[in-house]
């Protein structure tokens, strides 16, 4: 670097760039809070959905299983599996939720295990629920196909 | 028989140490990991694959944390010309954080998560559950308060003495940590909201924040190793951050491509996140040529290889394997598959893992009493430690960028009918896991041989 381009001026651009980009950063995270109520859907977010969220955290489901491509990658994508496994109703997915939890651990020798977490009725349902709002939140199309 | 040029600068070896028995704890899960990937039912009910990626994920995190804070007390007092301002203060924050992690992964291994969340009170003020953020809410306190702490000491101590371009960028790189770690008490119930807030810790973190104080880390390094003017260094830093950070605010655009956002940031985020790779590319140039231009020959050749190798590999891992999948069109097939595992490896190692490395490597023997450098045989196990373990990671990242491309190809690209399940498509990946699960021991045995460099020099150092 040549003697014209000094180091005030460097320091300049490091304290005015970042300064800048991230007044910037807020103003469009501000934004986008204002325009996600059109897209995420709220409106339905129901006391179940909310205690489902909670039963999401508290057994760490993140930690093997991927929601909306974030999350582990060791287990199938649960972002869309009201579709995959409920085929978009709530019925039929609850049924299949109920099912499919009381099984696990599948015990096939060298399988991947899905633990028990031996969760009661009411929560296996709050879960579904959460599993239904997350599916119909508007996310740009994700993913490509049905297996997520 | 010190070689220290401010006495309160050993307040960094505990942080140090404590930091290297945690990577080795990370290592060890990830082969435990690595395995269940391949057997499924491999310490089935013992360790869970979800315990042990937390502790896997969680270890790395806390003991960057732990570098970091040692680098900032090895380096500050040198830079600032000036003891540091409280090293009993450092000490009892040593303590803490390190009692508060060791308890808070025992968490993890011994009762089941739900107890964990139940004990520590998560329904009272829920922060648990999302990835990386999984500690318990009083964990989350108590690391608020080290940090607090550290950023007191660390303010007062260069306030008092002279004011570095290193100084200040580390000082704004260690408050933007603290700052935007305070959204990990944010967790609205609405989901989409939630994983739009969960970004501004994780990307602002790691793309970044910590970009600034590893580039400080870099800095010092290399005027400590050339003897080259300080003056060109300071400059060369002040635009790489400054890139670093341009680039990487609007950069987080590239995780909002598929929440409930505007589709601009689609275009935001493939703009700004191509930027990316720039400030990584600028500090190989730097890095090289610091060296090339050097006025002194260092006896502690493996400091400078360390130095070189993290800026060839963050700009590797962070710079082009981040680029691979960044734009929108190619991220909505790779988001989410082994593709993101592969560039997260490969971009911790390089760019987080090596700095700390870097500057255990430049301090260590000074901490220790030894001098500039350890001895010969010693610096020749560390830098067979450096190769197995590079070498290895370079080769577990393709590895699973070879399994993630095979998972899009038969699980992504074809359509509804015809697209394999995620079941179906993870045993066709199998021979990259085992390969992958090969690597990992290699990246083990290079472990333990730099390990074993501490030892050589036992002797020496009493």
């Amino acid at each position: 670097m040549s003697d014209t381009f000094t180091k005030g001026m460097a320091r300049n651009i490091y304290y005015g760039g970042s300064v800048f980009f991230l007044l910037l950063f807020a103003g469009l995270a501000m934004h986008t809070t204002r325009e996600m109520p059109k897209s995420d859907h709220r409106e339905n977010l129901t006391q179940a959905v909310v205690n489902g969220k909670a039963v999401w955290e508290d057994n760490n489901c993140i930690g093997c299983h991927t929601l909306i491509g974030e999350g582990a990658y060791y287990a199938p994508e649960l972002g869309n599996v009201f579709y995959r496994r409920g085929g978009g109703d709530l019925d039929a997915f609850k049924g299949f939720m109920q099912g499919w939890m009381k099984i696990q651990p599948l015990g096939i020798p060298g399988r991947r295990q899905m633990p028990q977490f031996n969760l009661t009725e009411q929560q296996v349902n709050d879960l579904a629920e959460f599993l239904k709002f997350t599916a119909e939140i508007d996310v740009n199309s994700w993913p490509p196909n049905i297996e997520g | 028989m010190s070689t220290l040029k401010f006495q309160s600068q050993s307040v960094a070896t505990p942080y140090f140490i404590f930091a290297l028995i945690l990577f080795t704890g990370q290592i060890l899960f990830g082969l435990v990991m690595g395995l269940q990937y391949v057997v499924g039912d491999f310490l089935a009910g013992i360790i869970p694959f979800n315990v042990a990626r937390m502790v896997h994920t969680n270890l790395l995190i806390v003991w960057l944390l732990f570098g970091f804070m040692g680098a900032a007390y090895f380096l500050v007092p040198e830079e600032s010309e000036t003891e540091l301002y409280s090293p009993k203060l450092a000490i009892l924050l040593f303590w803490v954080f390190a009692v508060a992690a060791t308890l808070t992964v025992l968490g993890y291994l011994l009762v089941p998560y739900s107890r964990l969340a139940e004990i520590t009170g998560n329904e009272y003020f829920p922060t648990m559950g999302r990835e990386f953020l999984e500690q318990p809410t009083i964990t989350k306190i108590g690391i608020v308060i080290v940090c607090l702490g550290f950023l007191f000491n660390i303010g007062m101590t260069m306030l008092r003495g002279r004011k570095t371009v290193i100084n200040m960028v580390l000082l704004t790189g260690l408050i933007g940590l603290a700052v935007f770690f305070l959204f990990s008490f944010y967790n609205p119930s609405n989901i989409a909201m939630d994983k739009f807030y969960w970004w501004f810790v994780v990307h602002l973190w790691v793309e970044g924040v910590w970009e600034l104080i590893m580039g400080a880390i870099l800095a010092f390094i290399l005027i400590k190793i050339t003897g080259v003017d300080r003056e060109i260094i300071e400059k060369w830093l002040y635009v790489i951050v400054a890139m670093a950070l341009i680039s990487g605010l609007l950069g987080t655009g590239h995780h909002f491509f598929w929440l409930a956002t505007p589709e601009y940031w689609q275009w935001v985020g493939s703009v700004f996140s191509a930027l990316e790779p720039l400030p990584f590319f600028a500090m190989v140039l730097y890095a090289f040529n610091m060296v090339n231009n050097r006025r002194r020959e260092h006896p502690n050749k493996a400091a400078t290889l360390w130095a070189l190798g993290t800026a060839v590999m963050a700009f590797l891992g962070a710079g082009v394997w981040g680029f691979l999948h960044t734009l929108a069109p190619v991220n909505f097939y790779t988001h989410g598959t082994q593709i993101t595992a592969a560039h997260a490896h490969m971009a911790f190692y390089g760019a987080y893992a090596m700095i700390v490395l870097t500057i255990i490597s430049y301090a260590m023997p000074k901490l220790r009493g030894i001098g500039e450098a350890s001895s010969k045989k010693a610096q020749v196990l560390e830098m067979w430690g450096f190769w197995l373990m590079t070498v290895a990671m370079v080769f577990i990242t393709l590895f699973l960028t070879g399994a993630g491309v095979l998972q899009v190809w038969l699980q992504r690209l074809p359509e509804g009918g015809e697209a394999l399940s995620f079941m179906e498509t993870q045993d066709k990946l199998s021979i990259f896991y085992w390969a992958r699960e090969a690597t990992g021991v290699i990246f083990l045995i290079g472990l333990i041989t730099y390990m074993c460099n501490f030892i050589v020099d036992r002797k020496v150092a009493k």
